[in-house]
C-alpha cells in the first residue's frame, strides 16, 4: 500500500457539501494526478470540522494548516503552492479578527482553544465512509473490551460512575436508565437511537452521524450487551439524507467485519441495527411518540408511566438514548469513568455539543466542557456579536427552552444551572441575539412553531398554545393590555401543569422566560405601543420630515395603498391609518426625508 | 472479507491500519515530536530530496522515532542541496546540507538520538518570522 506523505482533509458535512466541497475534492485529485502526486498525497472527505461559518474547510496534514472558504478553483493553488512549493496560501488562511493576523494552525484559533472533543473526537479527522479509519482510532475496541472483559452489570456500573446524563434534552442519568432496562426481563428488548433532532437550528446529532457513524453503532451494541437486547433501531428523520447514507454504509461495513451480526468477536453476543425513517415532526422526538411512529402508528405521545424501559417498542422493554449520548459511551468504556467524571461540574459530567447560530461571528458546531460560561462560549469561541452590535440574549433549549440575558453571562453552563435560570440545556441549540431582536417576536416565533408541531392529542397543548400565540400576536400588533400580560403568565402555568407530554409541558418556557427577563419590553409594547428593536411593524410609524421633503412625488407614486398625499414641489405627508408600513417609500426617497418612529 | 473474530484480532487490525493515519495523528502534537523539513524546490528535487525523504521516513519507522515530515520550499542553500531542517523538541532547529543516506543515518543515530554533533550543519543567520 502506498504510504502517503501528506493528507488533505476536506469537510464533507452537509453545510460544506452545499458549498461544493465535493467539487474541491475532485479538483484536488485531478491536479494531484496531473503532477504525478496521487500516490504521495491522499485526499480524504471527512465529517464536519464545526467551523461552518467559514466553510468549506480544507485542512493540510501533517503541518495542520487550516484553509477556510475554499472554492473549487482554489484546488490548483493549494496543490501548486502548498504541496509542491511548500508555501502557505495566505489568502485562504483564517484571519484572527482581533489582530488581523493570519492563523495557520487551527490549534491557535480562538474557536478551537476552549473546546474538548469527546463526542466529536473523530469528526473532521477520519473518513466516515471507511471503517478502517475508525478502527485505527480505536473504534469498536470499547465493544471488544465489554464483550471480553466486562459483565453487563460492569458496563452499567461504569456508565453510572461516569455520571453521563442524556444529551437529548432531559438529562436523565444514562447508567440508571440502562439498569432499569436490564432488570426488566423479556424475550426481546430493543435499543433505540433517537436521531430525530427536531429543534430549529440544531445540527449536533446530524454532524455526529455524518462524521463518525461507527461510534453510534458501537455504542448501541454496547448498550444492547448491557441491557440484554439483540436489536437496535435508529429513528432518523428523512430530511437527513447524508446522515442516512453514511449510517447505512457504516452498518454494512460493520456487518462485513462481523462487528454487527451473530457472535460478535467470538463472544456469543448477537446484535444488529436497522434504520427507521421519520417524517420530520418535532413531537416524534419525544420517546413515546417516536416509538409509536416506529410501530407504524400516529406519532402521538402517551402518558408515562409505563416508561419505554418497561414497555416500549412492540410492548417490549426499550432503551431510548440520544445520538450524542451514545457517542460518549465508547470513550467512557475505553478511558474509564474516572477519566470522564473529572470533566464538567458536580452534577453534569463531560462535555456538551452546541450548535451556535444567530447574530454571532463564528456560527458552527462546538463541543465544550460542562461548566464553561456563556461569556466564554459567545465571546471567545463564538468570536462575539456580529457587526460589533450589543449582546441581548441567547436562546437555549429550542422551543422548550428560554432566553438567557447579560446577567447570566457568567453562569457556568450545566443542566441544573440552566433550569434555575429559566431555560434548559435541551439538545444543544444556541441562538444568539443582538439588540435588533424583539423579545415578544422571539416568544411568538417559538409559539408558532409549537402550534404547528403540536400533535393535537391533549387540549392544553392544542388550544392553550394557540391562545398564547394569539395573545402574543395581539401584543405585537399594539392591541395588548396589561391584563394580557398577566393572563399570559396564568395560561402558561396551566399548560405546563396539565399537558400530556414534554412538548406541551415545556412549550410556554419561551414566553415565561422572556416575561421574566424582558418584562420592560413587554410593558413598552402594551403601554407605550413601542417596539424598541423595530421589529413589530404595527408599532412603527413612518413620518416625512417636512424640512427635507422637496415634493418630488416619488414616494406617493410608489405607495401601494395611496397613503401619501401632497402637492408637487410641496412637502408630503403620510396618513398613518392607511399606511401598511411596507417601507417602499423609504427605499424611493432620495432625500432621506422619511424615517421610522 | 476478513472477519474480526476477537478483541485481539481487532487490535491487530488497528495496528495494521494505524500507520495510514499517522500523518494526521502526528499533526495534533507536532511540538512534542521531531520535525524534519525537507527543501523540495526544483533544486532540492533535482539533487535527490525526494529519495532522501523517503529513506528517512523508512529509517524513522524502523527506529520507532515519531517524526513529522513536511516539505518546504527552497531554503536558499542551493549549493548544499539536499538540505533538511531538523527540530528536536527542546533544541534549536538545525539545518543540514548535502544530505545523503549515510548522512541521514548519522543524523538519526547521533544527533536525534544522542544529541551528538554531526558534520554538515549550515549556520543559520536568519530568524524565521512566519511561524
Ligand atoms: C417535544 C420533544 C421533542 C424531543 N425531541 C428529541 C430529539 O429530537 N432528540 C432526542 O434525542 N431527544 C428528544 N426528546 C427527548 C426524548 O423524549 C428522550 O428523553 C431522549 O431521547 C432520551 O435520550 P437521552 O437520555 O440520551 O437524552 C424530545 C422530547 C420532547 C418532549
Amino acid at each position: 500500500m502506498a504510504k502517503y506523505k501528506m493528507h488533505v482533509l476536506v469537510c464533507g458535512g452537509t453545510g460544506c457539501k452545499a458549498s461544493q466541497s465535493a467539487q474541491i475534492v475532485e479538483n484536488l485529485k485531478a491536479v494531484l494526478t496531473e503532477n504525478g502526486l496521487q500516490d504521495e498525497v491522499q485526499v480524504i472527505t471527512t465529517g464536519c470540522f464545526g467551523f461552518c461559518e467559514k466553510g468549506p474547510i480544507v485542512k493540510m496534514m501533517p503541518d495542520n494548516t487550516f484553509y477556510t472558504q475554499v472554492k473549487p478553483e482554489d484546488a490548483r493553488t493549494i496543490v501548486e503552492e502548498h504541496i509542491i512549493k511548500g508555501r502557505k496560501v495566505t489568502n485562504l488562511l483564517y484571519t484572527d479578527p482581533e489582530n488581523n493576523e493570519h492563523v495557520s494552525d487551527s490549534k491557535h484559533m480562538g474557536f478551537y482553544k476552549k473546546q474538548i472533543r469527546i463526542a466529536l473526537r473523530n469528526c473532521g479527522f477520519i473518513d466516515p465512509e471507511n471503517i478502517d479509519e475508525s478502527i485505527s482510532r480505536g473504534g469498536y475496541e470499547a465493544l471488544g473490551k465489554c464483550l471480553s472483559e466486562m459483565k453487563p452489570e460492569d458496563v452499567i456500573q461504569e456508565i453510572k460512575l461516569s455520571g453521563l446524563r442524556g444529551r437529548g434534552g432531559g438529562g436523565f442519568p444514562t447508567g440508571l436508565k440502562w439498569e432499569i432496562a436490564s432488570k426488566n426481563h423479556a424475550d426481546q428488548k430493543y435499543v433505540v437511537c433517537n436521531a430525530d433532532e427536531g429543534d430549529p437550528g440544531a445540527f449536533m446529532d446530524r454532524s455526529i452521524m455524518e462524521g463518525d457513524p461507527h461510534s453510534i453503532i458501537e455504542a448501541m451494541a454496547i448498550c444492547g450487551y448491557a441491557i440484554g437486547a439483540t436489536k437496535g433501531l435508529v429513528y432518523i428523520r428523512a430530511e437527513y439524507p447524508l446522515a442516512i447514507d453514511r449510517l447505512q454504509i457504516a452498518i454494512k461495513q460493520a456487518r462485513e467485519y462481523g462487528l454487527l451480526g451473530q457472535d460478535i468477536m467470538g463472544s456469543g453476543f448477537d446484535f444488529d441495527i436497522e434504520l427507521r425513517y421519520g417524517a420530520g415532526a418535532f413531537v416524534c422526538g419525544e420517546e413515546t411518540a417516536l416509538i409509536h411512529s416506529m410501530e407504524g402508528k400516529r406519532g402521538e405521545p402517551t402518558f408515562k408511566p409505563p416508561f419505554p424501559a418497561v414497555s416500549g417498542y412492540l410492548g417490549k422493554p426499550t432503551n431510548v438514548n440520544n445520538v450524542e449520548t451514545f457517542a460518549n459511551i465508547p470513550v467512557i468504556i475505553t478511558k474509564g469513568a474516572d477519566w470522564f467524571n473529572k470533566i464538567g461540574t458536580e452534577k453534569s459530567k463531560g462535555t456538551k455539543v452546541f450548535a451556535l447560530a444567530g447574530q454571532i461571528n463564528n456560527v458552527g458546531l462546538i463541543e465544550v466542557p460542562m461548566g464553561i460560561t456563556l461569556r466564554e462560549v459567545i465571546y471567545e469561541i463564538g468570536g462575539g456579536i456580529k457587526d460589533g452590535k450589543e449582546f441581548k440574549a441567547v436562546q437555549t433549549g429550542g422551543p422548550s427552552g428560554g432566553c438567557l440575558t447579560k446577567k447570566h453571562l457568567d453562569t457556568p453552563i450545566d443542566y441544573d444551572n440552566l433550569i434555575a435560570a429559566g431555560s434548559m440545556m435541551g439538545s444543544g441549540g444556541m441562538v444568539v441575539m443582538d439588540e435588533t431582536s424583539c423579545m415578544v417576536s422571539i416568544a411568538k416565533f417559538y409559539l408558532e412553531f409549537t402550534c404547528e408541531e403540536s400533535c393535537g392529542k391533549c387540549t392544553p397543548c392544542r388550544i392553550g398554545n394557540k391562545r398564547l400565540c394569539e395573545m402574543l400576536t395581539k401584543i405585537s400588533k399594539g392591541n395588548g393590555t396589561m391584563e394580557d400580560l398577566y393572563e399570559l403568565r396564568n395560561l402558561a402555568a396551566v399548560i405546563k401543569d396539565t399537558a400530556l407530554c414534554g412538548l406541551g409541558q415545556t412549550s410556554p418556557n419561551p414566553v415565561l422566560s422572556t416575561l421574566d427577563n424582558f418584562w420592560d419590553e413587554y410593558v413598552e409594547h402594551v403601554v407605550d405601543k413601542k417596539c424598541r428593536a423595530g421589529v413589530c411593524k404595527s408599532l412603527m410609524s413612518y413620518e416625512i420630515d417636512q424640512t427635507k421633503c422637496v415634493g418630488c412625488t416619488a414616494c406617493a407614486r410608489n405607495c401601494p395603498v395611496g397613503a401619501i398625499k401632497g402637492e408637487k414641489k410641496m412637502p408630503h405627508t403620510i396618513d398613518p391609518a392607511v399606511c401598511i408600513k411596507c417601507g417602499a417609500c423609504i427605499e424611493r426617497c432620495k432625500f432621506g426625508a422619511i424615517s421610522i418612529k | 472479507m476478513t472477519k474480526v473474530k476477537s478483541l485481539a484480532d481487532l487490535k491487530a487490525m488497528r495496528e495494521k491500519f494505524q500507520s495510514n493515519l499517522d500523518v494526521r495523528e502526528k499533526s495534533n502534537n507536532q511540538e512534542e515530536m521531531v520535525q524534519i523539513k525537507v527543501a523540495m524546490a526544483t533544486c532540492g528535487i533535482a539533487s535527490g530530496a525526494k529519495q532522501i525523504m523517503e529513506y528517512m521516513m523508512e529509517k524513522a519507522d524502523a527506529m520507532k522515532i515519531r517524526v513529522v515530515f513536511t516539505q518546504t520550499g527552497c531554503m536558499g542553500y542551493c549549493h548544499a542541496e539536499p538540505t533538511i531542517e531538523v527540530k528536536v523538541p527542546g533544541r534549536d532547529p538545525l539545518v543540514f546540507g548535502h544530505v545523503d543516506n549515510k548522512k541521514a543515518d548519522e543524523i538519526f543515530e547521533k544527533y536525534i538520538l544522542n544529541n551528538e554533533m554531526v558534520d554538515g550543519i549550515i549556520p543559520v543567520n536568519y530568524e524565521v518570522i512566519d511561524k
